[in-house]
């Protein structure tokens, strides 16, 4: 499979060697050579023009980045004496982070060119052997309209991978070969250089005694147990509560939905936020038990750890079992009838019907869901970042509170303490944790497996 | 004859059970929110008080929302965000279904291998190229500016294009295949069978970019910085809750939440049918 793909790429190259002419060989150096030879002026002008707008940025700055890219820096900014002068002057110096900003962009730069040489070699032997054939060549009016049917995928593809490519696989690039640097709170450009270091914060940050990696391990524990009780939880409440909104019985189903959607239909931050102020020692919650003589002292929801910990997963119920319930609405209405008449005249009752019908059949359905679900969570920052602040604070964590997930704390590295190379290391990892678990889980279901069956 | 009427007897008790449940939820549901309508109304400022009712009520924190705007501007917070809302709203939902309908209907090399990338770029955390994306931004030099924020929040939404491509998969292709016997290319068959079966999925990924810029402040924080003018509600309304505000402008925040609630919350009552079509559609299948 590999192996075909790998001789799918290449055979190009040996059909050019074999078939191509003069021109179309050509073409190998001065793009668009055999386009301009069998008359499409357009297209062979365009393949030259970008050949050479490459060539002068290779030569101007794409070479030198690249080169540059090695050791993101020599020249440390500082004062240095000017004999000229007779003073010391401050220096420039390299800019460590600016180096590796352009040193990625010249490898796109030289990746997509790559990319458009090629297709200049497909459309060089293509449109040799039309000539040959004596066919019709398509003129640059044939190719536009050609990309509003048969390569329609270019055109509707072009803007939005710009877009994709400028603000997220570019600056994922950078960070993730930032996790492979010393880019912390004591190598900051443009007073320090930093450089490679392969994988120490890796090591650092999993295998060594120090602040880091002893917060690393809780915060990763943490993170996992509240991704399975806010998914599990969240999902088994979301199915109860509609199955009690659609039972027969109960009236006004639209009202009481309605009243639950609203939690999801307010604004995420402003329910946190609220929830946040009503959970202070001083908040409505403790003044409101205090009120009706439940307690005498208040209860400290987001200052003691464990509270917290509880706190937060109880307050994302409030969100997250509307949402599900929404959802599973429809998939249980869609339940064939007949089970449940067989079920009813084998004599199960209600629990058994739930356990062996309904949930099965919701779960069948709402797997995948289940999955973005449980992702989600591992990288849901607004409930705790919005709730706790990661808080209560702790003096055997670095950077971290006791609620902070592996996300949260990520955000503390980058914007307080500016420890960049360690944010990228947690950010590889939580992308390891990620794709494992879908691996794991998302091949086995039929919506991966089955795709063209839907259709 | 008499184990019918326990039998109903038992149905009529299940179903005040199912009433007790439902309301108690509900008060537990309403409480946040009936609060923060209480605390926008009330007349003491302060961010705490010892008392769950307010003592007096007044109209006073919605106005001075408006009119005092030496410090923080909310009506031009709103405007910001609902200028951004928009236009990010548009680029996305015209990024999202071109994505979604190509990876659907089209068939070329490129595509298993895109998905696959967009499904690994998906699972890195996303304010992880924060930092980057600031740098970038700069060089450009468009940070603390509306467009930065519309180029955060719609540039690489085409990403998220795996509900509505889940979406356009249920629908039958054979409309398709007669409409391209006729002679109709593929944009056409886009435009005029495609999208007007689509309106849940359409009015789903409206909706969810249109409410994307109102509740980020992330993103935000990191590019305005302290431009308090460019700011959005969301971050506005976060920075009122610090230590050095809080107090004052505590009511004025109750407030300030009721105003950005009430017409999110209404547009997406009222087009939750679609929202829920939409997601069933697209994510839920077996």
């Amino acid at each position: 499979m590999v192996k075909e793909t790998i001789k799918q790429h290449f055979s190009i190259y040996k059909d050019i060697i074999k078939e191509g002419d003069l021109f179309t060989k050509l073409s190998v150096l001065i793009m668009g050579a055999s386009n301009l030879r069998r008359g499409q002026i357009v297209k062979g002008l365009l393949f030259l023009l970008s050949e050479l707008a490459f060539l002068f940025y290779a030569v101007t700055t794409g070479f030198q980045a690249l080169k540059d890219m090695r050791t993101l820096g020599t020249q440390t900014q500082g004062w240095v004496f000017d004999e000229t002068l007779g003073i010391d002057v401050l220096t420039q110096g390299d800019n460590s982070m600016l180096i590796l900003l352009w040193g990625v962009l010249a490898i796109f730069v030289f990746g997509f060119f790559l990319i458009l040489w090629k297709s200049n070699l497909k459309s060089a032997l293509e449109v040799q052997k039309l000539s040959e054939n004596g066919k019709k060549i398509p003129s640059f009016k044939d190719d536009v309209m050609a990309h509003f049917d048969s390569k329609l995928n270019r055109t509707m593809l072009a803007l939005p991978m710009v877009g994709i490519i400028a603000f997220t696989v570019l600056p994922l690039v950078y960070m993730i070969l930032v996790a492979f640097t010393n880019y912390d709170h004591a190598h900051q450009p443009p007073g320090n250089l930093f450089t490679w270091v392969g994988l120490a914060n890796f090591k650092t940050i999993l295998a060594s005694g120090s602040a880091i990696s002893k917060t690393f391990w809780p915060v990763l524990g943490w993170t996992i147990v509240w991704a399975v009780f806010a998914t599990g939880l969240n999902y088994i409440g979301g199915i109860l509560l509609a199955l009690l909104i659609n039972r027969k019985g109960v009236k006004f189903k639209g009202f009481w939905r309605t009243i639950f959607v609203l939690s999801i239909a307010i604004p995420s931050f402003v329910s946190l936020l609220i929830m946040k102020t009503m959970l202070q020692p001083d908040g409505a919650i403790n003044v409101l038990l205090k009120e009706w003589g439940l307690i005498s002292k208040s209860i400290p929801f987001l200052t003691n750890a464990l509270a917290a910990k509880i706190t937060i997963i109880v307050v994302n119920l409030w969100i997250g079992i509307p949402y599900t319930m929404l959802i599973t609405s429809g998939i249980l209405m869609n339940i064939p009838a007949d089970l449940y008449e067989a079920a009813k005249v084998d004599g199960a009752n209600a629990k058994v019907i739930f356990r062996k019908i309904t949930f099965p059949y919701v779960l069948f359905v709402t797997t995948p869901y289940l999955i973005t679900q449980f992702i989600g969570n591992i990288n849901n920052f607004n409930v705790i970042y919005l709730l706790s602040g990661g808080g209560p604070s702790s003096l055997d964590y670095y950077q971290a509170g006791k609620t902070d997930l592996l996300v949260t704390w990520l955000y503390k590295l980058t914007a307080s303490s500016k420890d960049y190379s360690y944010a990228s290391t947690i950010g590889i990892l939580v992308f390891i944790l990620s794709a494992t678990f879908s691996l794991l889980t998302f091949r086995k279901t039929s919506a991966y497996n089955n795709e063209e069956g839907f259709q | 004859m008499k184990k019918t009427r326990s039998m109903s007897r038992h149905k009529k008790r299940m179903n005040v059970y199912s009433y007790i449940v439902l309301i108690v939820l509900s008060i537990i549901w309403l409480l946040p929110v009936f609060w923060v309508v209480l605390t926008s109304l009330r007349k003491e400022s302060g961010a705490y008080t010892a008392y769950f009712m307010p003592k007096g009520y007044t109209f006073d924190n919605y106005i001075r929302l408006f009119t005092e705007t030496d410090q923080f501007h909310f009506a031009r917070w709103f405007g910001n965000t609902l200028f951004v809302a928009v236009i990010s709203c548009i680029i996305s939902t015209f990024f999202v279904l071109s994505v979604s309908y190509v990876m659907s209907r089209m068939r070329f090399k490129a595509r298993k291998p895109m998905m696959n990338v967009a499904m690994i770029l998906g699972m890195f955390p996303s304010f992880m190229s924060m930092i980057a994306v600031y740098y970038i931004l700069k060089g450009i030099g468009i940070t603390q500016s509306l467009i930065a924020l519309i180029l955060v929040y719609s540039g690489g939404s085409g990403l998220g294009f795996f509900i509505a491509k889940g979406f356009f998969d249920t629908l039958p292709k054979g409309l398709d295949e007669a409409a391209y016997l006729d002679g109709a290319t593929k944009f056409q068959i886009f435009r005029k069978i495609t999208l007007p079966l689509s309106k849940p999925i359409v009015v789903y990924t409206v909706l969810t970019s249109f409410m994307g810029p109102w509740m980020d402040f992330i993103f935000a924080s990191v590019i305005m910085g302290d431009n308090y003018d460019n700011y959005t509600v969301a971050l506005g309304l976060f920075k009122m809750l610090e230590r050095e505000f809080i107090n004052d402008y505590y009511t004025r925040f109750a407030a300030g939440c009721v105003l950005v609630s009430i017409p999110i919350a209404a547009v997406f009552i009222s087009m939750q049918k679609y929202y829920v079509e939409g997601i069933a559609g697209g994510a839920v299948k077996g």
